[in-house]
């Protein structure tokens, strides 16, 4: 491939996904085949892009466009191994839910609205992940806001509006912080593109003037604490469950909490750098937070009878452990994070997809009500257990990689404290999956039968993504120890990048 | 092109294309306003590019110079105002055949009227005196009631009269303080009077009248009143030429008379004073529009509460640290605003038209005539509350890098606390639009197709929006030609 088409593969890639978007807006509501068309040809040409960047990073190349956007501030594309990770979760998953929701949605109303703004928010996502520098973070961070509101109110109901309120004043909110934060970042040291292990103007600036640094760099935690769902900021994502499962597993999986963690990522690594962000004291509390939102987020998990809303508070209890490894420190906690960062998105989309699946199949909703639904639904119900003893971080399932690696960073970096939150995790996790599993398998049916007439099995649109997202939550247990999972990615980021810690 | 006339033409055309389709009437000759808007817009274009390849370009009517002839002026600022005029006006002289003739309006009536209003628009930007400055403010102002009037409704009338003698007596006392400076210095050429006038008592009275006037007519709190009922009363293409340039006219001219005129005399509790004026519009118009219950009102105020950024440009452009960027970012806010505002208000009519009211209770349930419309109106939205990838939120970083590259913590707090109370009222908007009917509504009466003309304006205004948040690099570095002394 030649040095150009390199350099605009991570253009192309986000073009592709604004094209889908404005071709499905187009077409309007009536033209499904031309609409699943342009859905699956976007999803699956961003997934070959984004692939041939990752061969292409593996080779050693770099992949960078930038555009000045305004005098001294640079829109700036850049594809390193970090961004690839993320770029990468989101592209499979795209293709992944893509398939999902054309077979949930597509006789529902205003599906034009609804893919369109579908693409719209994988193409914010995909910016997120390429941004380069913290002006392009911002751009797409906020574009994704706008991109999944009508996603989230897309039932029109009351209370969906009413989540969709909730949703715009947490992350609209914290996207103001998240603008005050940048834009003092950028009058304190200009124009920096993200630079793995910290910013060097940044360095420099915090010893002149660290109150200020420490201000700036807690404002930006805070923007990307509201979408990350960190405590107290997590209000919103519970709420946000009237939305269609395709929108909550997006949402949870691949766009919006998963772009908040992946803020706190590229904020402490390669803003600030892990070791400044350390000094100013900012870390520390950071863990502290993360902490307290993954017991608190298990508890609150614990008391829901819906079965969405169980899956949320879960969602904000996981979420963290990417914060946390990121805030603790040190190589493997790090990786920890990182991998998780993938894990928690192919676990939670499995099970999401399996909720829909009871909900639009049986018209099930809270948990009681999946009593002896294994027999009717063997292949969804063998989906969901396996995501939810990933979760519960049984081994060799995906989610026990994360739990380890995060277990022994923590042990290296003397918090031994972090390991009894795992530990209590674990324990919560299991209490509030345990109890669905005994209920699908164990239980008897219902004396009635289910309601829906005839068919054994969900749609196979709707089994096959569960089904796929379910064994890859297996085999990135299984294959952790080779160079593409996403335990070896990680590490692979972790030492090219980040040597320092 | 047409070398040193497209400077003259750009006025002039307008004019001319008025004049001309008075005489032939809109009925016989229907693309004659499109024409003419055409090649206003090309003149406009070629001034533009001079502009911006040998600076700001000055032209001397009949070849009198001044203090006998009259002079047009244009500089970078001009010529950005200019562009963002012609692009709405040509989307509002394309929208609005199809918009009289399916709401019953008096296409006669409109169309010298609304291209006359384009001409003392282009004129105001470019007049290099305060006299000319004043024939053209009331220029506008006569032709705007009108239009206004033509919402035909009683509520139309007592909003156009209101309109006109707030307007008139902001036009007199602007004339009141232009007296006093010919008085004192023999001219009343923008940049000349201002280096005699120093900064005396004199001159501080003559600022302050002149100013009491620009300030009616750019709607700023607390003499905003007018607004409200006149942009949401006229037809919609006439609201969206009041709102996204006549009221902003009013504005330009307040931040062209203060930086260029009498910078001497803009001390730092004076700009603290303006812009406070600003900052209160900003709050007060977006909190009024929060509690409307009709779109077009909506929009209206939230013209009130954007103009008032423009002002912030006053108490930063006395703090070093943050006056350029403040100055680029009031600028853009500027373009931004113009199509946004232009994009809202159609695709209002938009929906005025198919549904016969603009109720936000009775948006739900939306047809697929207007989803077009309503993404425009979200698309336009996010610009106003400075959401990225738009030219809105270009400018929202620009003035806030300033305030806080200066140090100026309250208006950076003005400047993101606006941003979010122009999203409580935007998103009330788009929530109604996109909540489902009640089960088993039915309308009183079929939704109308929008014609494709009338859907496709506003969208391609509104995505114009997102091409100029892509950069602002070329639009900024206009900006540059013949800036005022420590902005630029």
């Amino acid at each position: 491939m030649s040095a150009l088409l390199y350099a605009y593969l991570p253009l192309g890639a986000l073009a592709t996904a604004v094209v889908t978007a404005a071709a499905i807006f187009a077409l309007g509501d009536a033209r499904r085949r031309q609409r699943t068309f342009w859905n699956l040809f976007g999803a699956t040409a961003k997934l070959l892009m984004v692939a041939a960047m990752v061969g292409g990073v593996l080779e050693g190349h770099t992949f960078a466009v930038a555009w000045p956007a305004l005098p001294g501030v640079e829109l700036r594309l850049a594809a390193d191994p970090l961004a690839l990770l993320f770029a990468m979760l989101s592209s499979v998953l795209w293709l992944v839910t893509t398939v999902y929701a054309i077979a949930y949605l597509e006789h529902s109303g205003q599906r034009a609205r609804f893919f369109g703004f579908f693409s719209l928010c994988v193409a914010a996502t995909f910016g997120i992940a390429l941004a380069g520098n913290a002006f392009t973070f911002l751009l797409f961070y906020e574009m994704l806001t706008l991109a999944t509101y009508p996603l989230v109110v897309h039932r029109g109901h009351p209370a969906a509006l009413a989540a969709g309120r909730l949703y715009l004043a947490h992350t609209l909110g914290g996207g103001a912080a998240l603008l005050a934060g940048t834009v003092a970042l950028y009058a304190a040291v200009g124009e920096q593109p993200f630079t793995a292990g910290g910013i060097p103007a940044v360095a420099l600036w915090a010893e002149q003037a660290p109150a200020a640094a420490t201000a700036v760099l807690v404002l930006l935690l805070a923007g990307v604490a509201v979408k990350a769902a960190l405590f107290p900021l997590q209000g919103w994502l519970p709420a946000a469950m009237v939305a269609p499962a395709p929108v909550s597993a997006l949402l949870h999986a691949v766009a919006v909490v998963k772009a908040g963690a992946f803020g706190v990522v590229r904020i402490i690594e390669d803003v600030y750098g892990y070791p400044l962000a350390a000094e100013l004291g900012v870390t520390p509390a950071l863990a502290g937070l993360a902490a307290v939102t993954v017991v608190y987020g298990s508890v609150r998990a614990l008391a829901q009878v819906d079965l969405k809303r169980r899956l949320a508070f879960s969602t904000v209890s996981q979420v963290s452990f990417i914060s946390l490894g990121v805030a603790l420190g040190g190589p493997l906690a790090l990786i920890g994070g990182l991998a998780h960062l993938v894990h928690q998105g192919v676990m939670k989309i499995t099970l999401f997809f399996c909720a829909g699946n009871y909900a639009e199949t049986l018209g099930i909703h809270r948990i009681d009500a999946l009593n002896g639904v294994g027999r009717r639904m063997p292949a969804t119900s063998a989906a969901f257990t396996v995501a939810a003893l990933g979760m519960i971080g049984l081994p060799p399932l995906a989610g026990f990689i994360s739990k380890w690696y995060l277990g022994i960073g923590a042990l290296a970096q003397g918090q031994a404290w972090v390991v009894g939150v795992l530990a209590a995790s674990t324990l919560l996790n299991a209490a509030y999956f345990l109890p669905v599993l005994r209920r699908i398998w164990l239980l008897p049916p219902p004396a009635a039968g289910f309601p829906g007439a005839g068919g054994a099995e969900a749609h196979r649109g709707l089994l096959i993504p569960a089904l796929l997202t379910a064994a890859a939550v297996l085999l990135a247990g299984l294959l952790a120890a080779t160079a593409f999972s996403p335990l070896g990615w990680a590490e692979r980021i972790v030492e090219r990048g980040y040597p320092g810690l | 092109m047409v070398g040193a006339l497209s400077l003259p033409l750009a006025f002039f055309l307008p004019l001319l294309t008025a004049l001309a389709v008075f005489l032939l009437r809109a009925r016989r000759a229907p693309w004659l306003p499109l024409l003419g808007g055409a090649a206003t817009a090309a003149a406009v274009a070629d001034l533009i590019g001079q502009v911006a390849r040998e600076g700001p370009q000055v032209y001397h009517l009949g070849g009198w110079a001044p203090p006998l002839g009259i002079e047009l002026y244009a500089d970078g600022l001009a010529a950005l105002m200019l562009g963002m005029g012609a692009l709405v006006a040509l989307a509002v002289t394309a929208y609005s055949g199809a918009y009289l003739r399916g709401q019953g309006h008096d296409a006669e009536l409109f169309w010298p009227l609304w291209l006359v209003q384009w001409a003392a628009l282009n004129g105001a930007f470019l007049a290099a005196d305060l006299f000319n400055l004043y024939v053209m403010l009331e220029l506008l102002t006569l032709t705007a009631a009108p239009l206004v009037a033509m919402g035909g409704e009683r509520a139309a009338l007592a909003a156009a009269l209101r309109y006109l003698l707030l307007a008139l007596l902001g036009s007199l006392v602007y004339l009141l303080g232009v007296a006093l400076i010919y008085g004192a210095t023999g001219t009343l050429h923008l940049r000349e009077a201002g280096a005699l006038l120093g900064d005396g008592p004199a001159a501080a009275l003559a600022a302050g009248l002149i100013s009491a006037g620009l300030l009616v007519k750019a709607a700023v709190f607390p003499l905003h009143i007018w607004l409200m009922p006149a942009h949401s009363a006229a037809p919609a293409p006439a609201s969206a030429a009041l709102s996204a340039l006549v009221a902003k006219a009013g504005a330009y001219l307040l931040l062209r008379l203060w930086l260029w005129t009498f910078p001497a005399l803009l001390s730092v509790p004076l700009g603290w004073l303006l812009g406070g004026l600003g900052a209160a519009g900003v709050v007060y118009g977006s909190l009024q529009a929060l509690r409307q219950t009709r779109l077009k009102p909506v929009i209206a105020y939230s013209t009130v509460a954007q103009l008032g950024y423009l002002l912030l440009l006053l108490p930063l452009a006395t703090v070093a640290g943050a006056a350029p960027h403040a100055w680029q970012g009031a600028a853009y806010h500027a373009l931004a605003h113009g199509l946004a505002k232009a994009a809202a208000f159609l695709a209002a009519g938009n929906v005025l038209y198919s549904l016969g009211h603009d109720r936000l209770a009775g948006l739900h349930g939306l047809t697929p005539y207007l989803s077009g419309s309503v993404l425009a109106l979200g698309l336009a939205f996010a610009s106003l509350m400075g959401l990225p990838p738009t030219a809105g939120f270009l400018a929202k970083w620009e003035l806030l890098r300033g305030a806080l590259g200066g140090g100026q913590w309250g208006w950076a707090a003005v400047i993101v606390g606006g941003g979010l109370l122009t999203a409580g009222y935007a998103f009330r908007v788009l929530a109604a639009a996109h909540a489902a009917s009640p089960p088993g509504y039915s309308e009183i009466r079929p939704p109308r197709r929008v014609p494709p003309v009338m859907a496709w304006t506003p969208l391609l205004l509104a995505l114009a929006l997102y091409l100029l948040g892509l950069s602002a690099v070329p639009a900024l570095g206009l900006l540059e030609q013949g800036a005022p002394e420590g902005l630029g």
